[in-house]
């Protein structure tokens, strides 16, 4: 290979980033579910043309899809190999969604291009948007009690949907028979086709330029300094192995709480994840396959070292040992909708609470992590309509080395905005009561956590169902370094004037609720980092006086002030 | 109060910008033809009054002889951003008063899990009471009067100054945020009270609630500066009323400013973008990219057809959306200061960390020991060192040149100079991916714009910027270091207007839109028609948020009159869907959001020839010479000229490479541009394509 000078390389590398950022841009602006447009649940990237292992990703991709698009790619390219898939031709798009073939939950739906120069395949260009139905039990498929996956919606393989460059309206129709609102999904499906086609363009006007060896090479090279990078960073944490415990509340189906057992290796430039001792597969939908495993512990690395390009380089020294034989490895047909919302949360959290221990001053105490996702549907007698509601929440983040944790913070795999109040009053048949922070959530510390939500909802006329599918409502969001835990999830339910608590706390499907009922939500707050007792006695009062713990939740949890 | 009609060229006005570090003044007297007057002072921070008014001195113009001031401030950014806020008290919905502390959800940035956010107001200063209105502007629960009355009280007790009073849905029916007001001034001891629906009329409690809320924390601060400046002013024979900019690029009197005082914020960089405007469309560029690089950060903004793109949707820092009309100005973490280093992958990077003003780049001789793109400029021949502005004690060009081949090109393997190189490529290149983000966000490509550089800094980079973006020529004004001044001399008055439709066009009701755009445009026209300085003419400018039904991102697109029709409409849209994102959706019915009128008093042209003093103007390019001296281009030196920009004539043409200093900017030329001046002095550079 020649030699690149840094100058080039950096162009390069630029150069690549613009076309993936300029890929989610268009896929936002061009899309119709505000769940990609507003909540940017979608990421875009470019993959290489031998194993689909990642050359660069959009910055703007929800993190939860770190990385996860190279393993589905891998799967296209050997499934091609094998003959399972067609072969592709120039204007080729694939679409897939089965979570075993490298996948997520059944929502998040890849488009896979590859991008033609001189007659091969020079690179796949790939997507994920989060569609907000792909059929099944629940409108929306987040299922809080499915217990196979055929239960949460359409699971398609990897076919292609355009056929040299025109939509197969044939598979489109497939499709459109079996998902909910199927109208508006043909806008989003030309979005995310337009995305990939921006792409392309950008990506030839940068080999044009540079010529196709030179980007080659920088891409080989850019994947080496990636890993040297990552490798960096690393061997600036002490040896040792780091162990950790997370807990899920429950499967949604067994009232039982599901560990996340993690032992981290750091051993020279190298960190080896090992979840042995994690509880088998579950029977609920609280599994997680293994795309979605190793991409949350490569978000929550991300989370800790920001600055590390994101390139399959930047992964090779992060050895995850496949953690078979436990929920995190689930298989066909164990349902898996809870994977990509709520497990990779929990993953990320075992990550955060070992990683501590070695970086005291890097990483956080447990962000509230949990996408804490509340589900009205029902029927709106004033409108003549039904309608379905999603109120997503998130929480306090954890306290650090050198600051408190962020009140109301996004979910750990998430960069979204919460609609306004207004809004949903506006689209939906309820009304808040009330909507604050989460008085007494924030896990006391030297710095402590941040403070959840709360809100009550009620619903103003007709009649609904509530499902709920959240976490931490047994255990709090884990301090650090003697710092508490965050304050736990609680869900409430009055209905009739009597009020109701889910059995499994977090989790429930298809509460039934008339007009005067209500539901009230109060959202985890962040762990508390260090010692109560070692924080400024000054801030202890002015967080007394802000009315965030009353006098006495702060003598007992900081001691006097 | 009876002012001179500002037509005719009899005139005498002065337009002044206080910018963060420099106040910068131009002063055109219309009775002397045009004799253009300029000063750069430093800002005064603690009373910028004070350095507003020494810059004035030190044109030696008699203050008295004055027509009109126009004035740019930061007071308010500044306040803002320092959150150094009056004391400010909110009465808000039972229930809510934590929407201005919880957001919306987010953090600052995508990775990394930490972060903080300071609410405008604290929780102790956010009181609520008994009320609710619902989203059909219904009442639910009447406004309890005597809660209320007790409330404001409390803030009064609390020592607050200023008070917010910002209920749930007063968009959709303002009774109770109206009656509170009320109540609220029969006890509050001044004027200073702000309620939610006033400056922001629709959904979304957590934006109009800040919006307000920073309008009430900046309203006593800003009226107590423009009575200072008032009185200076009148204690130097100046006494009538003067101009203010609104970050909307509009000027409104000093003496209604304070009344929206929240519309100031961020008029700095509006100043600017206006005078590109105005500049470009005399000089026959009505499509430009302004591209203001600074110390510490490079302001871009997008003109069509000479108006500057304005945005409602303003967030000027983390969670700090102002939700007020505002030139859409984006900022970039790239200026002067910039500092480079190499990362552990042994690449070279360029910024966020920023040198600032102290101790600022090594050549500033304050201690600074960083590299950055300043410095890199010296190195490379591209500033003059006997020319840099606010230099402490002169750090030689060989030891800056050592730091670089030891802190960069040693650990890459490359000297000091093609550090430097490296250092202004990679700056460019970040400085053009941000540029470009930014133009196709809005749907547009920048290689259909030319790109208007100004600031210190802009013209030294503007055409490897160009270049590198495929933009074919750049524009680089007769003052670009007082480009901002410059805007509050020519900027127009201005009202913009926003009222929701929400219809899909196929049953939009025709009569009531063509009604809400005649009642913009006649509620602009009177509010323009109660100031004291009158407009040569009025214009007009209408325009429709649209969307397919189903979608959350809206779509601008220009009315050409207010007489609309649905098939128009229709057709209009669809076009311009087409035209941003290459995709025609026959299958889904479009429908209108909004509709917009912007009403422009348009104040009389300003001839800008004068910028440069035409008598200092040589009879040829070589007579504008200084010297030749070597300037790094592409990987080497070539000998270059060096121009007096005051002296080119204004037939002047020739090709790079060549550098024109001036007192405030410094340009270049690269080889194979082509450069020329025009008649009003702007220097057009044709970029040679790549």
């Amino acid at each position: 290979m020649t030699t690149l000078d840094a100058i080039t390389l950096s162009v390069i590398q630029a150069g690549l980033q613009q076309v993936c950022d300029e890929m989610d841009l268009t896929f936002s602006r061009a899309a119709f579910s505000p769940v990609i447009a507003e909540a940017n649940d979608r990421s875009d990237g470019i993959y290489s043309a031998e194993d689909g292992s990642l050359i660069a990703q959009g910055i703007g991709g929800l993190p939860v899809f770190v990385g996860v698009m190279q393993y589905s790619t891998r799967t296209l390219i050997e499934m091609i190999r094998e003959g399972k898939a067609l072969k592709p031709e120039p204007g080729d798009i694939y679409i897939v969604n089965d979570p075993y073939l490298g996948g997520t939950h059944l929502m998040d739906v890849r488009f896979v291009k590859p991008v033609w120069r001189n007659g091969k395949i020079y690179c796949w260009l790939s997507n994920t948007g989060h569609w907000p139905d792909i059929g099944g039990a629940v409108p929306g498929g987040f299922s809080a009690s499915a217990t196979s996956v055929e239960q949460e919606g359409l699971r398609l393989p990897p076919v292609k949907l355009f056929k040299k460059g025109a939509m197969d309206p044939e598979i489109h129709a497939i499709i459109a028979s079996n998902i909910r609102v199927a109208d508006q999904r043909i806008g989003d499906i030309k979005a995310q086709a337009a995305a990939l086609m921006v792409g392309q363009d950008r990506l030839y006007e940068l080999l044009d330029r540079y010529g196709d060896k030179t980007v080659t090479d920088a891409i080989a090279e850019l994947r080496r300094r990636a890993g040297e990078q990552m490798r960096a960073r690393i061997a600036e944490m002490p040896d040792g192995v780091f162990r950790s415990k997370a807990f899920v509340d429950s499967d949604g189906v067994v009232d039982e709480p599901l560990t996340i057992a993690l032992s981290i290796e750091k051993s020279g430039d190298t960190l080896t994840f090992d979840f042995d001792g994690s509880s088998p597969p579950c029977a609920g939908p609280m599994n997680s396959v293994l795309a979605t495993t190793l991409s949350s512990v490569y978000l929550a690395i991300r989370h800790v070292f920001p600055d590390v390009p994101l390139s399959a380089g930047a992964f090779e020294p992060l050895i995850v040992k496949r953690p078979e034989g436990t929920f995190l490895d689930a298989r066909y047909p164990r349902p898996v909708s809870g994977c990509a919302a709520e497990v990779s949360q929990r993953i990320a959290e075992a990550v955060f609470a070992a990683m501590v221990q070695a970086l005291p001053d890097k990483v956080t105490a447990a962000p509230a992590g949990s996408s804490g996702n509340f589900a009205l549907g029902g029927h709106d007698p004033a409108r003549g309509r039904d309608f379905v509601m999603y109120q997503i929440s998130g929480g306090g983040y954890g306290g650090s080395a050198g600051a408190d944790g962020l009140s109301n913070g996004c979910s750990t795999i998430g960069i979204s905005k919460s609609p306004p109040v207004e809004v949903m009053e506006q689209a939906f048949p309820v009304l808040y009561r009330h909507y604050a922070l989460h008085e007494g959530s924030g896990g006391a510390g030297r710095h402590r956590g941040g403070f959840g939500l709360a809100y009550e909802i009620e619903l103003l006329r007709g009649t609904a169902r509530a499902s709920f599918v959240m976490d931490h409502g047994r255990t709090g969001p884990l301090g650090a370094l003697g710092g508490e835990d965050g304050g736990v999830n609680r869900v409430k339910v009055i209905r009739d004037g009597i009020e109701h608590v889910p059995p499994h706390l977090s989790k429930e499907q298809d509460i039934p609720l008339s007009a005067g009922d209500r539901v009230q939500v109060k959202t985890p707050g962040g762990g508390g980092y260090g010692d109560p007792r070692e924080r400024d006695r000054a801030l202890v009062a002015r967080d007394v006086a802000m009315g965030y713990y009353t006098p006495q939740e702060a003598e007992t949890r900081f001691g006097p002030f | 109060m009876a002012e001179k009609e500002a037509a005719g060229n009899e005139y005498v006005v002065a337009g002044i910008d206080v910018g963060g570090t420099f106040t910068d003044l131009i002063l055109i007297d219309g009775s002397a033809g045009g004799k253009v007057y300029v000063a750069k002072t430093p800002t005064t921070l603690d009373n910028q009054a004070y350095g507003v008014v020494s810059a004035l001195g030190t044109t030696g113009f008699p203050i008295d002889r004055i027509d009109l001031i126009v004035h740019g401030t930061t007071t308010t950014t500044n306040a803002v951003l320092e959150r150094r806020l009056a004391r400010t008290g909110m009465i808000t919905t039972q229930g809510f008063r934590d929407v201005l502390e919880l957001g919306r959800r987010t953090r600052p940035n995508p990775y990394g899990m930490t972060g903080a956010f300071v609410p405008v107001i604290p929780r102790n200063l956010r009181l609520e009471v008994p009320e609710r209105v619902e989203a059909s502007g219904a009442v639910r629960t009447p406004l309890d009067e005597a809660a209320t009355r007790a409330a404001v009280r409390q803030l009064i007790d609390a020592g607050c100054e200023s008070l917010v009073i910002h209920f749930l849905h007063a968009y959709a029916n303002p009774a109770h945020e109206k009656r509170a007001a009320e109540i609220a001034a029969e006890l509050w001891p001044n004027d200073h009270i702000t309620t939610g629906h006033s400056l922001l009329s629709e959904a979304r409690e957590f934006e109009r609630g800040v919006t307000a809320a920073v309008n009430a924390s900046v309203q006593p601060i800003l009226k107590r500066y423009v009575e200072r400046l008032r009185s200076e002013l009148a204690e130097r024979g100046y006494r009538r009323d003067f101009l203010m900019m609104n970050g909307n690029g509009g000027m409104i009197s000093a003496r209604y400013v304070t009344n929206e005082a929240a519309k100031t914020v961020m008029s700095g960089p509006a100043s600017g973008v206006m005078a590109a405007a105005y500049t470009g469309r005399r000089a026959g560029f009505p499509n430009l990219v302004t591209y203001d690089m600074g110390g510490t950060s490079t302001d871009v903004a997008l003109i069509r057809g000479a108006q500057p793109a304005v945005s409602n949707e303003i967030e000027i820092e983390y969670a700090m959306p102002i939700h007020v009309p505002m030139v859409d100005v984006h900022t970039v973490g790239a200026g002067g200061g910039s500092i480079a280093r190499i990362d552990d992958s042994g690449l070279i990077r360029v910024g966020p960390e920023s040198a600032g003003a102290t101790p600022g780049p090594i050549c500033y001789g304050r201690g600074g020991t960083e590299p950055t793109i300043s410095d890199a400029n010296l190195i490379l021949g591209r500033l003059n060192p006997r020319r840099l502005l606010a230099v402490d004690s002169p750090v030689s060009v060989p030891d800056i040149e050592a730091i670089f081949a030891e802190k960069l090109g040693g650990r890459i393997g490359i000297g000091g100079a093609e550090a430097a190189g490296a250092v202004l490529r990679i700056a460019n290149l970040k400085m053009a991916g941000a540029i470009r983000m930014v133009s196709i966000s809005k749907g547009h490509d920048p290689r259909d714009f030319a790109l208007f550089a100004f600031g210190g800094a802009g013209p030294l980079h503007a055409t490897a910027l160009a270049r590198e973006l495929g933009i074919p020529k750049v524009l680089v004004p007769a003052r670009p270091g007082i480009t901002n001044a410059l805007g509050c001399v020519v900027a127009d008055m201005r009202h913009d207007f926003v009222n929701t439709v929400n219809q899909p066009v196929a049953a939009l009701d025709e009569a009531l839109a063509r009604d809400i755009l005649a009642r913009q445009a006649a509620e602009g026209r009177e509010l323009i028609a109660k100031e004291a300085v009158k407009p040569q003419t009025i214009r007009i400018v209408h325009s429709a948020d649209m969307q397919f039904v189903g979608q959350t991102h809206l779509l601008n697109v220009p009315l050409p009159s207010a007489d609309v029709t649905r098939a128009h409409l229709q057709d209009i849209f669809e076009k311009a869907y087409y035209a941003r994102f290459r995709v025609k959706l026959p299958e889904i019915r479009a429908a209108l959001v909004n509709l917009n009128t912007s009403v422009i008093g348009v104040r009389s042209e300003l001839d800008l020839s004068t910028l440069i003093d035409p008598a200092g103007r040589s009879g040829t390019v070589a007579d504008a010479l200084v010297e030749t001296r070597p300037v790094w281009f592409d990987g080497r030196w070539l000998d270059t000229p060096v121009y007096a920009r005051e002296k080119l004539p204004l037939d002047a043409a020739f090709e790079g490479p060549a550098i024109l200093e001036q007192l405030d900017a410094t340009t270049v030329v690269e080889p194979g541009d082509r450069c020329s001046s025009d008649g009003e002095g702007n220097i057009i550079i044709e970029v040679r394509r790549s």
